[in-house]
């Protein structure tokens, strides 16, 4: 497979997982502007915070605000983070790599790029709202959904998988990042309503209420939610899922190229000394001080597969 | 031309359904306009699904447009196709005898059969070619020869695309299309198929492979990149036949070979269908500026190691005004007399040609000598006076740049439109591979079609479309 | 005439070379009145990739740096047998059609101060003219070591009034293709009586006149080639015949330093080895 390839799967497997990120955290943030709980300025900063995108929409804007966030995170071209742009980004990357892709995958992708380029043509009205994130959340499922179904299991599939879990360890810590205080152990374990806001919020923005509630229960505590996002195996979202998905199919790579690269050890390194810690020795480590030393590693990774795998000349 | 019949390939000249169509007019007859027309939008939703689209040039953001399709088949019968094929393989034949003289002894030029010039002042003629005999002695490898008819028996050879014919992957999806959606024709027609063609393709690139490679040639697939106009069509080719589709930037001359960049490092090629300009190909030999290339990739191929296809300097037989001496070459190198024709063409740089194409510039279409795509022509009878006024102007100040023919009552095949049938001007495209095993010619080739009543104009780039292409099997 | 010839071209770059390569037209080859006994050429810092023959007949030999290399030599060495032909090389032989060498490229474009000269003598036919036109050349084009840069044309040279070998045999070409002659570019080595190291290879001109065929002129020497004179590459000008053509990124600024010996070898002295 060529370099080229490798890198295109990646990043049109990264950038379809991060445009259904991004439309969940915009969902979120709806959510909490009906129900009027909190000061919803607040909530669309921390959103566009998770999001990475903070600092670029205040050189586009004075104010946050619904709509504008939703605008940006949505529609912006100016945004290359938005769902309509990293729709876009993944759609060029798959015709880059059109060769490495089944037809269903690769019409699924396209499909998914036509529906969005339609439907986010114009700013989409508040009543719409609901039906077009819906959509475009089924529509990346569609190409998971081809992808599961007809790619062979080589290192054409284990690059894909690298990409979407990388995205998605990145993404989930990033949501942990922003709100970490709330989840905090000197918080009130009963727990305020606002607290209990916030909590709802991060399972939100992971859908992640109803795996919670078969796994912990239906009253939310801090502890069972840090444990759920960060270690727990069987969400997979958390961390701890990402990273063995992502060491998996780098130990795929290993065994088909019959070689032992330094990510491969990069990834193993992380599970070894992060993904199977107690929840208690996360938060003796430092919640916070934990999420950044993912961040890091994650970032430090990819960067290492590129190389890895000659991505680039 | 409005006086001149024109022959339409379903009805002729008004006599009654002709034979090849009689089966699929039975069908027609027998189906819903309004179904039909569902089914025509549902094709174009397949085309756009499947992203069969062309890019277009000279726009800020480079817009993909889909090639319109039309369902109403255009039929050959096997025996006139027979006909064809045969004059086809002897023209393509001679188009390499031709590469291989006028990179070598010239000897045709020495017989004195065409002028010294044509060559020695021709932008196409590639010096770094002289001498080279590629692997298999082939230069094209993959060549399109564009057929026009008049008549039941009247077929001209209009172009000679010698350099990189473009459009076989609409071939081959338009049949798919057509198997899709109108399964029941292809039971009681009998077609011959198209969909051997990337497999033909593969294994004729990989039979003519440098003697270095070994008995499993590895063939790639060059692309100028991802907004190419044809990127679509390069990327189907390297996934059809199963072969890497390189960009410059993945390759590199190494060990002596060129080699692609893959996961587990580099790996030598030994055959690449490039699908980049001469130009484009190696800044270290042709243009210093260009980034899609890869430098010294035309060292290795005059080493011996590599094989090109097409190979660079082919550029020279799409040259107009040598496609005016075409029956020459095929009578100086086959010995035979061609067996397809040429439209009657006037050399703009011979004085007398030049004065008569003057006078009669409403009744010729003028061409440039290098150009293609429909693009920089002049069809005398639907221009206007300003265009009329500014080729005169252009003639007289470059006459060899141009060549004048005859407008040729192009025949008709009818379309679908929401009126129901309706004739349009048509033009045909076979695709011819060549290796030293033979020549393969695909049965049918690209239909494309002028959409607006009466224009002349094919060109997808001009708004043309395109028609699935039927060879009866007699 | 018995020559022994070392050239060692080395590159110094101030940063690292990520990638490049180089043309190289530096083997000659035998011919007429030209047998090459011994060549060899070796490499520091670059790998050796390809050699083939273009269309001018030339040895080219396609190399490609060592990644990263800092530093690169190309050494030639060998021994080259000559013997006097008067500059005559004969009959056009080869693939490359005659007519070829009466293109004008950029350099060799013959504008007023080339016309000028070339009217400015006239000695009957073209084969008196050519050899008029050397002397003629030389005072026009004074020789000065480094005075013109190296894409300089013809017509340039001629306006500047100084230059180097490549400048004359330029003029010279120009001026023979304007009078309706194929004509063509020759770089190679010159041994010289008064010492054996030199700085830069030579370059000259051919120029093909009726009935002799390709007959060598020198306008720098004012005389047609004899035994000293070991040809190595041809071309339309300096750009085809060039002993190095190559491209890199990375490095920064070079630093080239060239050193050439070329020895005449006496017979004993050959035959010992």
């Amino acid at each position: 497979m060529l370099g080229k390839t490798a890198n295109g799967l990646f990043w049109m497997y990264r950038a379809l997982e991060r445009a259904e990120n991004i439309a969940r955290l915009i969902e979120t943030g709806q959510r909490i502007a009906l129900t009027r709980l909190g000061s919803s300025e607040d909530e669309w900063r921390s959103v566009l915070q998770t999001s990475g995108s903070l600092d670029a929409y205040e050189t586009f804007y004075d104010e946050v605000n619904r709509d504008h966030a939703v605008d940006w995170l949505l529609r912006s071209k100016d945004n290359p983070g938005s769902v309509m742009s990293c729709i876009s980004q993944a759609r060029q990357n798959a015709r880059m790599v059109r060769t490495g892709l089944t037809t269903e995958v690769w019409e699924a992708t396209n499909a998914a790029y036509m529906v969005a380029k339609d439907s986010l043509a114009r700013k989409v009205p508040d009543r719409d709202m609901p039906k077009v994130l819906r959509m475009l959340r089924q529509r990346a499922g569609m190409v998971r959904g081809a992808t599961h179904g007809t790619m062979l299991r080589n290192d054409v599939y284990d690059f894909a998988r690298i990409g979407t879990f990388l995205e998605r360890a990145d993404n989930t810590a990033r949501i942990i990042d922003v709100k970490y205080y709330v989840l905090l152990p000197t918080v009130a374990s009963v727990g305020s309503s606002i607290d209990n806001v916030q909590w709802e919020i991060l399972l939100r923005s992971v859908s992640g209420r109803g795996g919670f509630r078969m796994a912990y229960g239906a009253q939310l505590e801090p502890r069972g939610i840090a444990t759920f996002l960060t270690l727990d195996r069987r969400m997979p979202r958390s961390l701890a899922f990402c990273t063995s998905k992502i060491l998996g199919n780098m130990n795929y790579l290993e065994s088909d190229y019959g070689v032992r690269l330094q990510s491969t050890q990069m990834a193993e390194d992380l599970q070894q000394r992060f993904m199977r810690m107690s929840i208690d020795d996360v938060f003796d480590y430092g919640l916070h001080e934990y999420i950044q030393k993912v961040l890091g590693d994650i970032a430090a990774i990819g960067h290492q597969i590129e190389i890895d795998y000659r991505f680039y000349e | 031309m409005g006086d001149t019949p024109i022959f339409d390939e379903m009805n002729g000249m008004g006599d009654g359904i002709r034979r090849p169509y009689e089966t699929f007019n039975n069908w027609f007859e027998g189906e819903n306009p309004k179904e039909l027309r569902a089914k025509q939008r549902e094709a174009e939703e397949l085309f756009r699904l499947t992203g069969i689209t062309f890019n277009v040039y000279g726009r800020a953001e480079a817009e993909e447009r889909l090639i319109p399709f039309d369902l109403i088949p255009r039929i050959i019968s096997g025996r006139e196709w027979q006909r064809l094929s045969k004059g086809i393989e002897q023209r393509v034949r001679a188009i390499n005898a031709f590469l291989h003289d006028i990179y070598h002894g010239q000897e045709i030029v020495k017989a004195g059969r065409i002028p010294e010039e044509m060559i020695s002042r021709n932008e196409a003629f590639e010096p770094k070619m002289i001498g080279v005999t590629p692997p298999g002695r082939i230069y094209t490898h993959i060549v399109g020869i564009d057929l026009v008819r008049t008549g039941p028996d009247e077929f001209y050879v209009l172009e000679d695309n010698g350099r990189t014919p473009s459009g076989v992957s609409y071939m081959l999806e338009n049949r798919e299309t057509m198997l899709q959606m109108f399964p029941e024709l292809f039971s009681t027609n009998r077609v011959q198929p198209v969909q051997t063609y990337p497999t033909d393709l593969l294994k004729s690139l990989a039979a003519c492979a440098p003697a270095s490679a070994g008995d499993r040639p590895t063939v790639a697939v060059m692309t100028p990149g991802i907004f190419n106009s044809a990127y679509f069509e390069h990327s189907f080719l390297a996934d059809q036949m199963g072969v890497e589709l390189v960009e410059g930037n993945d390759l590199r001359v190494m060990d002596g070979k060129l080699c692609m960049r893959t996961t587990q490092g580099y790996k030598a090629i030994d055959v690449v269908y490039r699908r980049i300009d001469d130009d484009f190909l190696d800044p270290l030999n042709f243009n210093p500026e260009s980034g899609l290339g890869v430098p010294g990739i035309m060292d290795v191929y005059r080493s011996g190691r590599l094989t090109i296809a097409n190979a660079p300097g082919t550029g020279i037989c799409d040259d107009k005004a040598i496609y005016s001496y075409m029956p020459e070459i095929v009578e100086f190198y086959t010995g035979e007399k061609p067996l397809l024709e040429n439209v009657p063409t006037w050399r703009c740089a011979e004085p007398e040609a030049l004065a008569y194409v003057l006078d009669n510039l409403e009744e010729l279409v003028v061409k440039e000598v290098h150009g293609s795509g429909g693009y920089g022509m002049l069809i005398g009878p639907t221009a206007t006076k300003k265009d009329l006024a500014l080729f005169r102007r252009k003639l007289k100040a470059r006459p060899s740049n141009y060549i004048a023919q005859p407008t040729l009552a192009l025949s008709t095949v009818p379309i679908f439109t929401k009126a129901g049938l309706s004739p349009r001007h048509v033009d045909l495209r076979p695709y011819v591979l060549c290796s030293p095993q033979g020549i393969n010619i695909t049965p049918g080739g690209l239909t494309r079609v002028a959409l607006k009543k009466g224009s002349l104009v094919v060109n997808s780039s001009q708004g043309g479309g395109t028609k699935d292409t039927w060879v009866l099997e007699d | 005439m018995r020559l022994k010839i070392s050239h060692t071209t080395r590159y110094s770059f101030d940063a690292p070379v990520s990638s490049g390569m180089q043309q190289l037209r530096l083997r000659p080859r035998s011919r007429r009145a030209q047998e090459v006994t011994e060549w060899k050429m070796t490499l520091e810092g670059a790998v050796h990739e390809v050699s083939y023959e273009d269309q001018h007949g030339n040895c080219v030999d396609l190399i490609t740096f060592e990644r990263d290399c800092t530093e690169l030599a190309v050494h030639c060495e060998g021994e080259v047998e000559l013997s006097e032909s008067n500059g005559v090389i004969g009959r056009h032989t080869g693939p490359v059609p005659l007519w070829l060498y009466k293109r004008v490229t950029e350099r060799t474009k013959a504008g007023p101060a080339i016309k000028a000269l070339l009217k400015s003598v006239d000695a009957g036919n073209e084969l008196g003219r050519c050899h008029a036109l050397m002397p003629a050349i030389a005072k026009s084009v004074v020789y000065e070591t480094g005075s013109s840069e190296s894409d300089w044309s013809a017509e340039e040279a001629l306006a500047a009034g100084r230059g180097v070998c490549q400048d004359h045999a330029h003029v010279m070409i120009a001026c023979a293709r304007e009078a309706g002659l194929a004509a063509r570019y020759v770089s190679g080595y010159l041994m010289m009586d008064d010492r054996t190291q030199q700085q830069a290879m030579h370059a000259w001109a051919e120029v093909h006149v009726p009935d002799l065929g390709w007959v060598g002129f020198d306008p720098a020497n004012e005389m047609c080639p004899d035994e000293r004179y070991v040809r190595v590459a041809v071309g339309l000008d300096y750009a085809e015949a060039a002993p190095v053509n190559g491209l890199r990124s990375g490095g920064d600024t070079e630093t080239l330093s060239v050193a050439i010996e070329v020895a005449r070898q006496s017979q004993s002295q050959s035959q010992s080895q």
